[in-house]
């Protein structure tokens, strides 16, 4: 499992990343404390990023009805290691 | 013309602006010399929120036209509105904007607390020209009045505070503004550069009780954490789907306020509230009110009420009404158990954050690129902002290319498409696939949802 947290912990920053990069934004250093809205991305680059990790991960951890908003970085990690495991 | 309101309520637009709705009204616009504006057309092209509410105030009743150009539509489109709409005047705050066409005066529009006095005596009725985009990119230009847009607005507490998200160039922001103009209750609005904790944190310490955004908004605000800077007593989603996971997250956030979600448009005006906390809207809002007619036989929702846009404006224009008078929305329901639900646009149309996308015109740019054939641009939903745009993409050559060669080309199509489409436009993903459904009308198949 923590093979598989690393994974999932470098998929996400390689999503954002390259999402960052694509849409000319400039990235806030990615730790874990990290307010999203801090991070140099808008709501719609963490749409782009969300789509982009269904297709590498498989999953959408915010898809759910009951689903929460992650409001760090931190956060954001650990809703894709949880609905990895 | 639009009343002032009582002397301690005002607008507020953070640092573009602060001013009661009286000295926003009795203050000038005009700054350069003898401007006359009586009768005429006038295209309102202004950054400021601010300024653009001041001009509002002061151009009804008096203008034959005012067009709201908004601060993020292309400038391209600039001639074309003024065109359009036979504009006399360009107002703007702009250094930037120059006239567009030698019989067009561009006259420069910020607001000062005293200046000319407009001859407010003889009052004309005024057409609202509201923009939305179109299929092929260019913006239709909608006609309302001053009646047409403030038909839903029923009198409230004056001591009500209101806040949104939405610009009031759009029809969203527009209905706050009225609400708030008209009503005499104080305005907050978010400038557009401004992040929105700051925004957040300026309505809460102005006492906002009534707060509106689309789902997307609110969205961004839940992953801020400046939800708590507020305490609303009433919140309303409009603009998009609000789905059944927003609205438990706006209930869970704020227990204490009424969530509503609510669907208007452009054209249609607005339709209808629901309160109940559940996403779609149950059967019995057809018929329930009298000043709005449901019409659903077809599949969409249409609707004739007193709220409704007159016409579009342009030589070939497309009819916004039918000869009964019913505007048809385009979006299609789906009734099941006692409930309809929203499942798209009949059109193919895209709703990205509460902005229209038109799924043709970013096929038109994607098969510009020499090594695509034909390509499908569809809604994918998203969790995040309510939907995306992604598109099917056939090639020319080899259905498949080889897999090195997939990616490198998926962003040659992507970096193509940000160089010609607004941000929102832009696919987030591209799909290579060996072909498309075609009807026998020979048109692409395009899903409903």
């Amino acid at each position: 499992m923590n093979v598989k947290s690393v994974n999932v912990k470098s998929e996400v920053v390689a999503q954002i990343q390259q999402v960052a990069q694509e849409q000319n934004k400039t990235l806030a250093p990615l730790t874990d404390d990290l307010a999203l809205l801090d991070s140099g991305l808008d709501s719609l680059c963490f749409a782009i990023v969300v789509v982009r990790l269904e297709t590498s991960l498989g999953i959408d951890p915010f898809s759910s009805d009951d689903a929460r908003f992650p409001v760090t970085f931190g956060d954001f990690v650990g809703f894709y290691e949880n609905a990895a495991k | 013309m639009i009343a002032a309101g009582g002397s301690s309520s005002r607008l507020n637009v953070g640092a573009e602006g602060d001013a009661s709705w009286g000295q926003l009204a009795a203050g000038s616009v005009i700054n350069e010399g003898h401007v006359d504006l009586r009768g005429r057309s006038v295209l309102l092209a202004v950054v400021s929120q601010f300024t653009a509410a001041a001009a509002l105030m002061q151009l009804d009743g008096l203008a034959r036209r005012i067009v709201l150009f908004p601060p993020d539509m292309s400038r391209d489109h600039l001639a074309y509105a003024a065109a359009t709409a036979e504009a006399d005047l360009i107002l703007t705050d702009d250094p930037t904007v120059e006239a567009v066409d030698a019989n067009i005066r561009c006259v420069r529009c910020t607001w000062q607390p005293a200046g000319r006095v407009l001859d407010r005596q003889t009052q004309i009725e005024t057409e609202w020209i509201l923009l939305t985009s179109g299929t092929t990119g260019v913006p239709k230009l909608v006609v309302h009045t001053l009646a047409t847009l403030s038909g839903a607005i029923q009198p409230g507490a004056s001591s009500a505070v209101w806040a949104t998200f939405y610009d009031i160039r759009r029809y969203g922001g527009m209905q706050i503004f009225l609400r708030a103009a008209l009503g005499g209750t104080t305005l907050v609005l978010k400038n557009a550069k401004e992040p929105v904790t700051d925004f957040l944190a300026r309505a809460g310490s102005l006492g906002v009780t009534h707060i509106l955004g689309t789902p997307s908004h609110w969205r961004g605000a839940l992953m801020s954490n400046a939800t708590g800077r507020i305490a609303p007593q009433y919140v309303r989603l409009s603009g998009e789907i609000s789905d059944q996971a927003i609205l438990n997250q706006m209930h869970a956030t704020y227990p204490e306020a009424k969530v509503v979600h609510a669907f208007a448009s452009t054209e249609a005006g607005v339709v209808f509230e629901v309160k109940d906390g559940l996403t779609g809207f149950p059967q019995d809002v057809v018929g329930s009110n009298p000043q709005v007619e449901i019409d659903i036989e077809g599949g969409t929702l249409k609707v004739r009420s007193a709220r409704t846009a007159f016409r579009y404006l342009g030589a070939n224009a497309p009819v916004l009404k039918s000869a009964d008078g019913f505007v048809d929305t385009g979006d299609a329901v789906d009734l099941r158990g006692g409930r309809y639900s929203f499942v798209g646009r009949q059109d193919g149309t895209i709703n990205v954050g509460g902005m229209k996308v038109h799924p043709e015109e970013v096929e038109a740019v994607i098969n510009r690129h020499p090594e695509v054939s034909v390509s499908l641009v569809r809604m994918k939903k998203n969790s995040i902002i309510g939907g995306l745009v992604v598109a099917d993409v056939v090639l020319k050559k080899s259905p498949q290319p080889a897999d090195s060669n997939v990616s490198s080309l998926q962003r040659e199509i992507l970096q193509f498409c940000r160089g010609e489409l607004a941000q929102h436009k832009v696919p987030a993903a591209i799909n290579f696939v060996p072909n498309l459904a075609v009807a026998e009308s020979g048109k692409l198949i395009r899903p409903h949802a």
